[in-house]
């Protein structure tokens, strides 16, 4: 058996099934090799960046890690962007690429590049296979790693030569999954007490929460108290709950943002306090005191002073709270958020907020909703209503336009039996068009494709109406887009269009009903904001809700803010 | 976090002895902006297993924070936090002096107060090892200062903790793959039980 079959045969034994990846010089090997494990599914992607987030969007929908992998060189650095994705996202995924031959590492042989160097920052760990007798057991440690604790993409570099070079010994079985550490007695003990004695509790879960999303529910119902779910939250408690009162931060619900200013307790879960999430951290819940359950123990008090720290498993933590549970005792405090709640406004007049309510209010709870970058990512985000968790995928922490289309197909694929759709911006969108061959060569079915077209790169559009003096640089995509649905039809999908609120009922029905993946075009106004917005360098309570005039007030206001906080769009 | 007065903290790292491990820990510090002031690295009793010692300069929040991205790497087996113990610490340093025939007897002198042996000797130059603790390696090159210090070279702190390991405060992680370090961790209390009572730990 060479390196590279025993690479198979250890993925296989893992129960990986599918792979993502592209093939190239330094990884002949194992694509050779690949014809002997019928077992595994390669799915040929047309970039290594359209591979690993359709790695990303499998593992973000499942749970389960998702594997890609690239040859050396520009294969690999073609992966860097989508394993900082998965970095900041918590994904479990597994890459692997080829090198050159060991004897020409260092070298500056052709196509080699120092990968596991360049992706050091952007990995939880990573290897380069010296010996071709470590090698499946390295395989088997990098899948351990990428899916114990706080999840993350892990590198195996493997040169050309160890591929090929003999292997005799056994093929590893997946590692026992360790147990995730329990809270103490005492830091539940602390949190009980803190939420016993509170008068306007708020829960806020994350990314983490996802997998404890049934005892985070059970947790807020037993005490009636309020639940806001982040940007990676969204669908660990159901938009349906009267307590949910939808996103925190920079585009988040008034509802939201006023309980987290006015809270006396904020119990966070399975979160990380994002500057997005908190704006000017001095003015976040500035009245609470803070209970964190978090497992990654480097979080806990990294950004928000923290009063109770509860480290270990979410799921634990939140059954052992709900034992307690006394109900709310805080009418007045339920209905200041009935109030705030009932203020949420939706999008009235034909416009990018419109069209994307008109997609996500057609979607049911197990279909799966992935977005792009920009303004349609945030009104998404404010307007979908999820049920449950693993139904959202986006790239929260990285923000990467091009995310959104082939993490669609990798939860595509992943759930052959869902729906997958994808909400993209005209500029996002065209970052990994590409894929819509991955569509065609699979004969994937289940893939809906929505572009907001609005000829902006909108988000920055907007900052630049709000921010910097309405001077549009560089953000007009109208005169050079091309025309969707003839770019859909190049790779026989097919495509609908609206263009008006009169159009797109019927143009939605038609692109659903579609047997096949289809791709929907609407057009929309160019010049549409995405609010309520807190400005960067913002505390939440100083929140924009609709109004863009309070825009020019606030830019007074934030003139002594650093412009680096202000620019980063 | 809990002190925002900067001063200078010690911390033991055991590590798996692999390529780029180096790289990982100084590229955790340099990206989050902690200093580094000094590093040393060496094997210890167990194969595979590398010894730093690293200075950083910083408040105590600045550490935790430090220590705990330095939990999450996998080459990291054992982090000792050394404000937590009594330690021992030495650097040596080499430090070449000019001498002239009228200096050289004044310059031997110091030395020898220093307890400094001479390394090297030449018709103008003088080269002394010393050991000893921060304190002591800053005397001495004061008081050498005023004849013409030519080279200096720190090798950077190393420190243990005093007393017998099993009261070392420390984390011990990936227990499961590192049976080398087993005699050593037993009946080692965990760092959270160690450090209750500081406000923001666990
Ligand atoms: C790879 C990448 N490049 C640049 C950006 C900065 N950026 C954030 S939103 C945005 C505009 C997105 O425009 P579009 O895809 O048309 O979506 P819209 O905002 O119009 O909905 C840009 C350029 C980014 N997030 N990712």
């Amino acid at each position: 058996m060479t390196g590279a079959k025993a690479l198979w045969a250890t993925l296989a034994n893992h129960g990986i099934s599918t792979v993502f990846g592209y093939p190239g010089g330094a990884i002949m090997p194992v694509y050779d090799a690949l014809t002997y494990y019928p077992e595994v599914r390669h799915v040929l992607a047309r970039h290594e960046q359209g591979a690993i987030h359709a790695a990303e969007g499998w593992a973000k929908a499942t749970g389960e890690i998702g594997v890609c992998m690239a040859t050396s060189g520009p294969g690999a650095t073609n992966l860097v962007t989508g394993l900082a994705d998965a970095m900041m996202d918590s994904v479990p995924l597994l890459a692997i690429t080829g090198n050159v031959a060991r004897h020409l590492m260092g070298t500056d042989a052709f196509q080699e590049a120092d990968i596991t160097g360049i992706t050091l920052p952007v990995t939880k760990h990573n290897y380069v296979v010296r010996d071709v007798e470590e090698l499946p057991r390295i395989i088997a440690e990098a899948i351990r790693i990428a899916r114990t604790g706080r999840p993350g993409p892990v590198l195996v570099d493997i040169p050309k030569d160890v591929q090929m070079a003999a292997y005799a010994g056994e093929i590893p079985t997946p590692h026992a999954r360790p147990e995730i550490p329990a809270p103490t007695d005492e830091s539940i003990g602390r949190a009980l007490e803190l939420l016993r004695t509170a008068k306007k509790p708020v829960i806020m879960a994350g990314g983490g929460s996802l997998d404890a999303s049934a005892e985070i529910t059970a947790l807020a119902r037993a005490w009636d108290i309020p639940v806001i779910t982040t940007l990676m939250g969204l669908g660990a408690f159901p938009a349906s709950d009267p307590l949910w009162l939808g996103m925190p931060g920079m585009h988040g619900s008034v509802a939201a943002n006023r309980a987290i200013s006015e809270a006396d307790v904020l119990l966070g879960i399975g979160l990380r306090f994002d500057d997005r999430v908190t704006g000017r951290v001095n003015g976040f819940a500035p009245n609470a005191a803070i209970i964190h359950i978090e497992l990654d123990a480097a979080e806990i008090g990294k950004i928000i002073r923290t009063h109770v720290p509860v480290r270990g498993d979410a799921k634990v933590a939140a059954a052992r709270l709900t034992e307690g549970a006394v109900k709310g005792v805080w009418p007045e405090w339920t209905a200041q958020i009935t109030e705030w709640k009932g203020r949420n406004e939706t999008p009235e007049h034909w416009g990018a907020g419109y069209a994307v309510k008109a997609v996500v209010d057609r979607l049911t709870p197990d279909d799966i909703l992935s977005s792009d970058v920009g303004q349609h990512q945030m009104l998404a985000a404010q307007l979908a209503r999820f049920e449950r968790p693993r139904r959202w995928l986006n790239s929260g922490g990285l923000g990467t336009m091009g995310f959104g289309f082939p993490a669609a197909i990798g939860a595509g694929m992943a759930e052959p039996g869902v729906r997958s759709v994808v909400i993209a911006g005209d500029g996002g969108f065209q970052m990994t068009a590409q894929e819509l061959a991955t569509l065609k060569m699979y004969d994937i079915r289940n893939v809906k494709i929505c572009i907001i077209n609005n000829s902006y790169l909108g988000m920055v559009r907007q900052w630049q109406e709000m921010f910097h003096g309405k001077r549009y640089s560089e953000v007009w995509l109208g005169d050079s887009n091309p025309d969707f649905l003839k770019l859909a039809d190049a790779y026989d999908v097919p495509g609908y269009r609206a263009s008006s609120a009169e159009e797109l009922p019927a143009a939605i029905d038609a692109w659903l009903a579609d047997p096949k993946s289809a791709l929907l075009e609407v057009v929309v106004p160019h010049e549409h904001g995405v609010f309520p917005m807190v400005p960067a360098g913002a505390a939440l309570y100083e929140m924009i809700e609709s109004d863009p005039g309070r825009a020019v007030e606030l830019k007074a206001q934030l003139a002594d803010a650093p412009m680096n906080e202000v620019n980063d769009a | 976090m809990t002190d925002p007065v900067p001063y200078d903290q010690l911390l033991s790292i055991l590590v798996r002895d692999e390529p780029r491990v180096l790289t990982r820990i100084t590229a955790l510090f340099g990206r989050r902006g902690y200093n580094i002031k000094s590093l040393s690295v060496g094997n210890t009793e167990h194969p595979g297993v590398s010894r730093m010692t690293i200075v950083v300069h910083g408040d105590r929040g600045v550490v935790e924070q430090a220590i705990r991205q330095l939990e999450k790497l996998h080459d990291v087996m054992k982090i000792i936090d050394h404000s937590l113990e009594k330690y021992v610490d030495r650097e040596l340093v080499l430090v070449k002096v000019a001498i002239t025939p009228e200096s050289r007897v004044e310059v031997r002198q110091i030395a020898e107060d220093f307890r400094s042996r001479i390394v090297d000797v030449g018709r103008h130059a003088l080269t002394f090892e010393v050991t000893g603790d921060e304190g002591k390696l800053t005397a001495f090159i004061e008081q050498m200062r005023p004849f013409g210090i030519l080279e200096t070279m720190r090798t950077g702190r190393i420190a243990l903790t005093r007393g017998s390991n099993a009261e070392i405060a420390s984390h011990i992680y990936h227990e499961g793959e590192t049976q080398t370090l087993r005699p050593v961790v037993e009946g080692v209390e965990a760092r959270e039980e160690r450090a209750r009572g500081v406000p923001n730990l666990f």
